[in-house]
């Protein structure tokens, strides 16, 4: 089911799709700029590199899932993507704006417009919930107090959350219900782009189809692009439309391409490459003979 | 074979050896080089923000109220007992030569002085300073600082600046505390227990110590607090991973800040000392 829709100034014109995850799918004129692009990234710690040369563009409206094995670079690169690790060469693109031309300033603006759910939540311990959640608010609109109680309350109800919660602190809630006041945290400000870092990660399959859902739930409420970092197969055939594959680069030869994978999720099963389908398989295969002689990872 | 590879070995022995030290020292320096520039821009990051923008007033209580309220009783006792401490070991040997009344001017001039300010610091870098890095340390490992900036607020302005604050504005209150309950547990241990005459020791401890001395003291102090701020946020910050890495973190804060402390108060005992006989080249005398 298709329709075709213009924006407020008419300049554009974009196709609307409802997917079979009952969201709706924003598809750009071809000559609309990607909303986030990396162009040849490398991460360098000391003498690790943990991602090498990648590139890529993420359209709004998209939702991406970035798998791979523990130690491949998905957390580095998300935190690449909103500037909370630099790039040791390479350049972030958002919105068409190179991350590293911004000031302070504008780069504070700029992350104002993503949400990030942390994979433990990063929920501030000597806060309640309800202020973990009004932070963003306060610090970044001048608002009334009873429109910060309205909008927390609002945010934590969207997450299935009470006002009873709201008055506990992080350490009296279970991993589940500290997910979700991550989430709650990171929509406040009505993001652009979601992040989520490990967003199923320790949690029971109940908790976790309910946190896939949140994340479905949230597309549907807002227009938002989704980065969803996660190990997580479920998760990423779930929420994704599209899936990238990292590898680790320490494992790879000199030529090869850090990203194994960049297609929808249906075609992760029938990927070319063994690895990619290996990985959504959940098999060892050659990984324990190389543990066994001690290789990198 | 066997000889000449013994014997390969035998040379390469002392050259590996040394250019491991080499090695070693070489990566030891660049390390102390790179932390000192790593603080001072930390450190600049902090002041610019002191000079542009004041964190909100809430942030800043809570930190005064852990600084200040909370070291009080601590840093109170410690100066008693220090103020004891000095009318004991000192008491023998003014009693051999009969000037037992001079035992206050003694005892308040090093507690104005020296011992006031840094055993305040001393108190402080001990149970705020520890506790500074390894509260920033945890937020550090728990992503909490991550999730500042990425909701964009700067952490050094929303954490470092209410500390460093109080730190710096509270700390004098807190050596005037160890500097008066120093000298009333002097005069205690002198008069009620050993017996000195009362007159005579607070006349004479009243020329032991001038404004200038509780001055130098005080203005010491804010140097003190400083350095106990900064040390300690920057050590949170760049805590390394784990529980280790926070008890490491709260552990080297409270030993770089402390013989930080000792250093700083010995520079600016001399630069206050020349001060002063510029000032009063008489200077001031126990005797």
């Amino acid at each position: 089911m298709n329709e075709v829709s213009a924006s407020d100034d008419g300049d554009e014109i974009f196709e609307v799709n409802y997917s079979d995850k009952g969201v709706v799918e924003t598809q750009y004129s071809d000559d609309e700029k990607p909303l986030i692009e990396a162009r040849d990234v490398s991460v360098i710690f000391d003498d690790q590199v943990v991602l090498q040369d990648i590139g890529l563009q993420i359209t709004r409206g998209q939702t991406v899932a970035i798998i791979g094995e523990s130690g491949c670079g998905k957390t580095v690169f998300m935190k690449t993507l909103v500037g909370l690790v630099q790039p040791t060469r390479g350049e972030i693109y958002f919105d068409g704006e190179g991350l590293h031309h911004m000031g302070y300033s504008e780069l504070t603006q700029t992350r104002r417009r993503f949400g990030f759910v942390f994979q433990n939540a990063a929920l501030f311990d000597s806060m309640s919930v309800f202020e973990n959640v009004a932070f963003p608010l306060r610090q970044s609109e001048v608002v009334s107090e009873t429109v910060v109680d309205e909008r927390v309350m609002q945010h934590l109800a969207e997450v299935g959350l009470s006002r009873n919660v709201a008055y506990k602190r992080p350490a009296e809630l279970s991993g589940g219900m500290r997910k979700r006041v991550g989430l709650a945290r990171a929509l406040i400000l009505k993001p652009e782009v979601v992040v989520y870092d490990e967003p199923t990660t320790g949690l029971d399959p109940i908790m976790s189809d309910v946190i896939n859902e949140l994340i479905l739930d949230t597309r549907r409420r807002y227009p938002v692009t989704s980065v969803v970092v996660t190990h997580d197969m479920h998760t990423a055939r779930k929420v994704a439309d599209r899936v990238l594959m990292f590898y680790p680069r320490a494992r790879l030869n000199e030529n090869e391409s850090q990203v194994l994978f960049d297609g929808p999720p249906s075609s992760l099963e029938h990927a070319e490459d063994r690895r990619v389908r290996q990985f959504v398989r959940g098999e060892a295969g050659e990984r324990l003979t190389e543990l066994a002689h001690g290789l990198s990872g | 074979m066997s000889d000449s590879a013994n014997t390969l070995d035998s040379t390469q022995k002392p050259e590996s050896a040394l250019v491991r030290w080499v090695n070693q020292w070489g990566s030891a320096v660049v390390d102390g080089i790179t932390t000192i520039g790593d603080m001072t821009l930390f450190s600049w990051k902090m002041l610019k923000w002191l000079f542009t923008r004041l964190p909100c007033r809430g942030t800043v209580l809570v930190n005064f109220y852990q600084v200040g309220a909370l070291s009080l009783p601590v840093v109170a006792l410690t100066g008693t007992f220090i103020g004891m401490v000095l009318a004991v070991q000192s008491y023998a040997q003014f009693h051999a030569i009969g000037l037992d009344s001079r035992l206050g001017a003694v005892i308040n001039s090093t507690l104005v002085k020296e011992l006031g300010p840094v055993l305040a610091a001393t108190m402080l870098a001990g149970r705020v300073g520890g506790a500074m890095a390894a509260v920033l340390g945890t937020m550090r490992v728990t992503e909490q600082i991550d999730a500042l900036t990425a909701m964009g607020a700067d952490p050094i302005h929303y954490l470092v600046v209410p500390r460093f604050l109080a730190c710096i504005l509270l700390i004098p209150s807190l050596t005037i505390m160890a500097d008066f309950m120093g000298i009333v547990g002097g005069y205690f241990y002198s008069v009620i227990i050993l017996g000195i005459d009362h007159a005579a020791y607070l006349n004479h401890s009243r020329d032991g110590v001038t404004g200038f001395d509780l001055f130098s003291g005080i203005f010491k102090s804010v140097f003190f607090g400083s350095i106990i701020a900064i040390v300690s946020c920057y050590r949170g910050f760049n805590c390394e991973p784990g529980a280790e890495g926070v008890g490491k973190a709260a552990t080297t804060a409270f030993v770089y800040s402390f013989v930080l402390i000792l250093a700083v108060d010995l520079f600016l005992t001399i630069v206050m000392n020349s001060i002063y006989y510029t000032i009063y080249p008489n200077g001031s005398s126990f005797l």
